[in-house]
């Protein structure tokens, strides 16, 4: 094969301490298409970012780019060294015409005025070696997603990258659009450019990929030629760590497993979730797992009212319940637990007592309107003392807590409803490993007592370490279940085939 | 003045002495932002005694501030609940004058004359909730809806008296216009305009702090998206304060009208916003929502009202008044993101 036009050596980065990348090594050569995979939170967006300027690696490492070595700073730095990022959310404006936006940052002016046709006609040429069927002066809001997918591209080749990274770029498109979009990849391949494909789905891989590269916890685990590409090594390199100790499974899933609490049935809200059914008895943890976008916390936002659903139902203890807002799934003791605990759980400015009681204020009241505050605060130190939250005292504002307390904290206001459903979404995104174990104890104990819980995760070891059987969401649908045997745990392997659809590949 | 959330915030059981201090560090914090402006209506005061040589610090005077501040604090209590979940109310000039002349206006007639003053609270919180509905239920954004209140609420205000100014020198419950409570016959005595200002201030404060209702509109004003999902109810408290809003419009408009015996669709009520406004962002209450107290909103209207009357003491040209007034506003703006960088909010 030619030179290598992008090689990385050693190539780390740390955030406070957090090492996100350690020591890569990525080779990557004009005319490949070059997969790269990896668990959620595995390196690949950072990695994306460095190549990029977005971050600069921490000293040591080296770009080389044609074989020079290269500095690549500044948001501007990674297009000046001819790298072209395609990101997930396009970074279009949709307001300005498909000739605006190639030229973004870069346009022609004549004597202080916008040489708007000079551009038009500059795009023209590119547009067309790309198969466009719309025109320089077509607004970005008027074209499908997969049109915007050929600006972006546009865009890259305008600004003459020879590399040309994709990230997800089949997310948003549909069956037609992503082969539209995979001959116009190969086509640039054979005109010579290096892409670096990212993607999490399996068959994408398999028709694209020349070479294939998995990082997982911010390591280069593995790169296979076309011939050594296949589905259970990637899955083996994915995912290949131990199950740690410290998760805490007490609860006898067997044993304790009692009448359905929860039966969710044939969800779905038009876009993301496509008819989804599941049941969550008394005393289970029922893992949700699959990957980012694969619909899971639209799914609880459905079963939970926070958003509208086109059709489906709801079951609760055997009973059809009608629950159209999150208000009304509290009352009928559903309680879930956001995955975005900053944005849409606490209130940060807000004291810890109040965080604690808020959903028990209307409950607790005097005459119906006055706050009890002696039932507030005995609440409050119930919490702190029972979910071990650290905070100077409970009047403190929510903000100053760690991600950890937040996290007890807001778990603390669903337990005061004691709840017969919980839904956690992510519950230790963010948090510390202490808490962590803290965190999964309580959900062990709350088995104990017989409340159903549903544990949606994108961390595969806590998903097996805590629950007893596993529902996997791909794509909007129920991909499939995996449970545990008689005597043999959880299986990554299986729940990672479900969720990328590996499974059809394999068989 | 102490807010409610440090005298909550009682010492825990804690153990160590870290956890000690920094209790006392929160302790002085929320000390700081509850006295908020005090110091500076203090300073203020001391300062227009001392350039008025000795004016300003008199019972007669300091009566005419208390007066003035009257009809202010009570339109910037009722703006305090709507900053506090993150929105505006421009329109409480427009819906003081439409709410004086539908009371002036029916007092006039011999049988109905009593009911004046529940007719010009109702006008108020008539026009309150519609603004509410609109932005509570169809969504729109509250500076845009009251805006447009402001101008056609201001147009019904003129519609209600036929464009004309409306008197009537024998109005009904006069007294709480120009009357004063005695509290020592013949020593010292208290505008009942001020009482009624007072008693508003209370009455914002027993709800914003002592019932469910006020936490939740201190957490709409937080985090919208975590009150929708803690089940708040957040319409419902988007339509309450901006009733509240406008049924406090429609007492400051009572108040005007018996205080003036007449009222005119045109001119009462021009710009008062900007006064109440002024007053809520001087107290420290934040203007994206969730902080704030109301007893800084009574500090606020007090330094507006010693600034108005301060500067006419010590013989500041009416011209010069405004740019001062208008370098406030944006002190107070400036001040207000200071503070809010000192908080949790990131």
């Amino acid at each position: 094969m030619n030179d290598p036009i992008l090689e990385m050596r050693g190539v780390s980065k740390s955030f406070f301490g957090i090492k996100a990348l350690r020591a890569v090594d990525l080779t990557v050569y004009a005319g490949e298409i070059h997969a790269l995979m990896g668990e959620n939170g595995a390196g690949k967006s950072t990695l994306m970012k460095i190549l990029s300027g977005a971050y600069r690696p921490d000293p040591g490492g080296e770009i080389r780019i044609e074989g020079r070595p290269v500095r690549i700073e500044g948001p501007l730095g990674g297009r000046a060294a001819g790298i072209s990022i395609i990101y997930q959310e396009l970074s279009l404006a949709p307001n300005l015409s498909v000739a605006e936006n190639i030229y973004l940052g870069r346009e022609i002016s004549r004597s202080g005025l916008l040489a708007r046709r000079e551009m038009r006609e500059g795009v023209g040429p590119i547009l067309k070696r790309l198969g466009a069927d719309f025109l320089p002066s077509t607004l970005v809001a008027h074209l499908s997603m997969g049109q915007r997918q050929l600006v972006e591209i546009a865009r890259a080749l305008h600004a003459r990258s020879k590399i040309l990274i994709m990230d997800e770029p089949t997310t948003s498109l549909s069956a037609a659009e992503s082969e539209r979009l995979f001959a116009l990849i190969r086509q640039l391949r054979s005109e010579g450019l290096a892409i670096i494909y990212i993607s999490h789905r399996m068959d994408e891989v398999y028709a694209l990929g020349d070479r294939v590269t998995v990082l997982r916890d911010g390591r280069l685990v593995g790169s296979l030629d076309k011939p050594d590409i296949r589905a259970d090594t990637i899955v083996r390199l994915m995912v290949g760590r131990d199950v740690s100790s410290f998760y805490k499974k007490d609860h006898d899933p067997e044993a304790g497993r009692g009448h359905p609490v929860l039966a969710a049935i044939d969800m779905a809200d038009g876009q993301r979730v496509k008819g989804c059914s599941l049941t969550v008895h008394a005393g289970e943890v029922v893992g949700l797992a699959g990957l980012i976008g694969a619909g899971r916390t639209e799914l609880a936002h459905l079963i939970i009212g926070a958003a509208p659903k086109t059709s489906g139902r709801l079951e609760l203890e055997g009973r059809p319940v009608e629950i159209r807002t999150p208000g009304e799934a509290l009352e009928a003791g559903i309680a879930y637990l956001t995955e975005d605990r900053k944005a849409l759980g606490l209130f940060l400015d807000m004291s810890c007592l109040d965080n604690i009681n808020l959903a028990v204020l209307g409950r607790d009241a005097k005459l119906g309107w006055f706050l009890d505050r002696d039932k507030a605060r005995e609440r409050a130190d119930r919490a702190f003392a029972g979910l071990n939250i650290r905070a100077a005292n409970v009047g403190a504002p929510a903000g100053g807590l760690s991600g950890g307390n937040q996290q007890k904290l807001l778990l603390s206001r669903l337990l005061a409803i004691a709840p017969k459903v919980l839904i956690l979404d992510e519950p230790t995104r963010g948090v510390d490993v202490g808490a962590k174990s803290e965190i999964y104890s309580i959900i062990d104990n709350l088995a104990k007592a017989g409340t159903a819980i549903l544990v949606i995760s994108s961390d595969l070891p806590e998903i097996i370490g805590i629950c007893d059987r596993v529902v996997v969401m791909r794509a909007g649908h129920i991909a499939g279940e995996v449970t545990r045997g008689p005597t043999s745990p959880l299986n990554q392997e299986d729940i990672m085939a479900l969720a990328t659809g590996m499974e059809h590949l394999d068989a | 003045m102490p807010d409610n959330a440090a005298s909550e915030a009682q010492p825990a059981p804690t153990t160590t002495n870290g956890a000690a201090a920094e209790t006392r560090r929160q302790r002085m914090r929320m000390l700081i932002s509850a006295l908020g402006m005090l110091p500076v209506l203090l300073i203020l005061c001391i300062g227009f005694h001392v350039l008025s040589e000795g004016r300003f610090f008199t019972g007669q005077n300091l009566g005419i501030v208390l007066q003035q501040a009257a009809v202010n604090t009570v339109l910037a209590a009722g703006m305090t609940f709507v900053i506090l979940t993150g929105g505006i109310d421009l329109s409480v000039g427009s819906i003081l004058a439409a709410s004086a002349m539908a009371g002036l206006t029916l007092s006039k007639l011999p049988e109905l004359g009593m009911l004046w003053l529940p007719a010009a609270l109702l006008t108020g919180l008539g026009f309150g909730i519609v603004n509410g509905a609109l932005i509570a239920l169809l969504r729109l954004p509250p500076f845009i809806v009251t805006l447009g209140s402001l101008t056609a609420v201001r147009g019904l205000a003129r519609l209600l008296g036929a464009d004309t100014t409306v008197f009537n020198p024998s109005i009904p419950y006069a007294f709480i216009g120009n009357g004063s409570l005695t509290l020592l016959p013949g020593v010292a005595s208290i505008p009942w305009l001020s009482v009624i200002a007072l008693l508003v201030i209370l009455v914002s404060w027993l709800v914003l702090r002592r019932t469910v209702l006020g936490v939740h509109i201190y957490a709409v004003g937080g985090n919208e998206s975590a009150a929708r999902l803690a089940g708040i109810k957040v319409w419902a408290v988007l339509i309450f304060v901006y009733g509240v809003s406008g049924l406090f419009a429609g007492l400051g408009g009572a108040m005007q009208a018996a205080r003036l015996y007449a009222a005119n669709g045109l001119q009462l009520g021009q710009s008062y916003e900007l006064d109440a406004i002024t007053a809520v962002i001087l107290g420290g209450t934040s203007f994206v929502g969730g902080i704030g107290s109301i007893w800084g909103t009574l500090v606020g209207a007090l330094i507006i009202a010693v600034l108005s009357n301060g500067l006419i003491l010590t013989g500041v040209s009416d011209i010069w008044q405004y740019v001062i007034k208008g370098l406030v506003i944006i002190g107070a703006v400036a001040l207000d993101r200071y503070r809010l960088q000192g908080s949790a909010r990131t």
